[in-house]
């Protein structure tokens, strides 16, 4: 199927013969959440949020965000994390929501080159600032090198917690870190695998930062 | 999580006039101030905390960290956790605050916590945080369901009958040790307040946790200058060796000469409902040999009025080594 760009909206029902399992999941969702919620990718004015108890549809706000280089200017429920808005709003679905409470990491991004928590953070928090995802680090064709070791590692079962791991790995070759394994496992500790893959992500991290 | 309404405002005037208006600045506060989230919406998505209001504090120009002309250290409020603990100032002469914070949550979790976020980091007690459940600190007069009920990690020090829900915080008992001092802004004015008198003990009224209004905005901390030659350790225990809360700490900023304790500060976190302060063991170490026996004798000090609940007797003698061992660490060759 053709290639879409990260953050592009998706057609939907177009081309159904070729369209993946993931693409379908992300296109119904989507749409699903634009009727829901009244949470979409468009350019629209600020309104003030309505007090408790009133419908969703109104009492959305106007933010923009800079996701993977690109801007998008967007509405949501102020309820809304950063973590939906990129999964439901931008339907950019490489981060992964696994526990919701800050507590495995699974939803890691980058806020200004900084790794956090999507899940704990309001995306009406983050209006013009810079947002990085899975989507934004390398392509199929040209990994980033922590993607590329983490391949080479084996540094994954089922995956899931992947994309939140490689955001993490990412950032921390950034931050203060000292040389040793005990170092990296210490700084990638919010992050769970349930998979078991830590040694191995160790490994792909270890590879990465000798050879950066 | 229920609706709310988001201000951004645009200086701190605004922010506390606009917070000025709410019912009560403690558990429940239909307004409140948002700086990294990381406890506010997650306490939200459980509606533990449902405001009606939420005033993001995050871009009013409190995230600096100076110097103060008479030697010590500003810290704003919402300067990251991670930004504080790696500032070459802090890991200089405040290294306890730095050990303390790098002790606690995770490197994304420290990016997003702020200085005055942590200060104000409620309880992980389970029965806090689970709405079916009775709980004074969440909902007064319901009744504490810990204390016969799942009580392991809980406090063993300044605990009530109403509530013995542990303060969680690593900072904070970092920050008793080095005397902060906590700024406040509020509708009449500023004022400072030290940092002992800041969180409260629970009593009768375990849903009020520190000393703040309504209104009340915590602009900044500030230290002290640092005591020239002290030593300074932070040492936690927990069940696994990273992104755990302390069952047991300590953090020690002692200071000797010719083998003799001349000064100390010491603090226990886990084992509190506040961050604990023990002027008990500082007196028994100042003056005294920097031995093992006199690190015992001040950890049985710290203890001593301690009251352990149904599951968490061990906490008592895992703090006392906790502290033995800290002491041991601060004046090791």
């Amino acid at each position: 199927m053709p290639k879409r760009k990260s953050g592009e909206p998706r057609a939907v029902g177009a081309g159904t013969s070729t369209v993946s399992r993931r693409s379908f999941l992300v296109s119904a969702g989507t749409v699903g959440i634009v009727g829901a919620v009244d949470a979409a990718d468009v350019t629209g004015q600020s309104r003030a949020a309505d007090p408790p108890g009133t419908a969703d549809r109104r009492g959305t706000v106007a933010l923009m965000l800079r996701i993977n280089g690109k801007e998008h200017r967007l509405r949501v429920d102020p309820r809304t994390t950063l973590l939906d808005c990129l999964r439901e709003t931008v339907a950019l679905t490489g981060t992964k929501k696994g526990c919701d409470h800050g507590q495995c990491g699974a939803c890691t991004v980058h806020v200004n080159g900084r790794r956090v928590n999507s899940c704990l953070s309001l995306a009406v928090m983050h209006d013009g600032e810079s947002i990085t995802t899975i989507e934004g680090l390398g392509t199929p064709e040209a990994l980033h090198p922590m993607q590329a070791a983490f391949v080479a590692c084996d540094a994954y079962q089922c995956g899931y917690c992947t994309s939140g791991q490689i955001m993490s790995a990412v950032a921390l070759l950034k931050e203060p870190c000292g040389s040793d394994d005990a170092d990296v496992k210490e700084l990638m500790s919010g992050n769970i695998c349930r998979c078991g893959a830590y040694q191995n992500i160790v490994t792909a991290v270890q590879q990465v930062r000798r050879t950066a | 999580m229920h609706t709310f309404e988001f201000i951004r405002p645009k200086n701190p005037a605004q922010a506390i006039a606009a917070a000025a208006k709410a019912k009560t600045a403690q558990q429940g506060a239909d307004i409140r101030f948002l700086a990294g989230g990381t406890t506010l919406i997650d306490l939200m998505k459980l509606n533990v905390e449902t405001p009606a209001q939420l005033i993001d504090i995050n871009r009013l120009g409190l995230d600096k960290i100076e110097a103060t002309p008479g030697g010590g250290l500003k810290i704003g409020a919402t300067v990251r956790n991670s930004d504080l603990a790696h500032h070459p100032t802090v890991r200089r002469d405040y290294s306890v605050l730095s050990q303390a914070i790098l002790s606690g949550a995770s490197a994304q979790l420290r990016n997003m916590a702020t200085t005055a976020g942590n200060l104000l980091q409620r309880t992980r007690c389970v029965y806090f945080r689970d709405t079916t459940m009775p709980c004074n600190k969440r909902e007064a007069g319901t009744g504490c369901s810990a204390i016969t009920g799942t009580n392991r990690t809980l406090a063993i020090l300044g605990a009530s009958e109403q509530c013995i829900a542990t303060n969680p915080s690593d900072m904070c008992v970092a920050l008793a040790t080095l005397e902060a001092t906590i700024h406040v802004q509020g509708r009449k004015g500023s004022r400072t307040v030290p940092f002992a008198d800041f969180h409260l003990l629970p009593g009768n009224t375990p849903q009020r946790e520190t000393m703040l209004e309504p209104g009340d905005l915590v602009t900044h901390v500030t230290l002290p200058p640092p005591v020239a030659g002290s030593r300074q350790v932070y040492l936690k225990l927990r069940d696994r060796v990273s992104y755990e809360f302390a069952l047991a700490s300590a953090a020690v900023v002692l200071s000797a000469a010719g083998g003799n304790v001349t000064r100390a500060r010491i603090a226990l976190g886990g084992v509190g409902t506040k961050p604990w302060r023990s002027p008990e063991a500082e007196a028994v170490l100042v003056g005294q040999a920097a031995s093992d026996s006199t690190f015992r004798k001040a950890a049985e000090a710290a203890l001593r009025d301690a009251k352990p609940q149904s599951e968490n007797a061990f906490k008592v003698e895992l703090a006392k080594r906790c502290l033995t061992h800290a002491l041991r660490m601060a004046t090791a060759a």
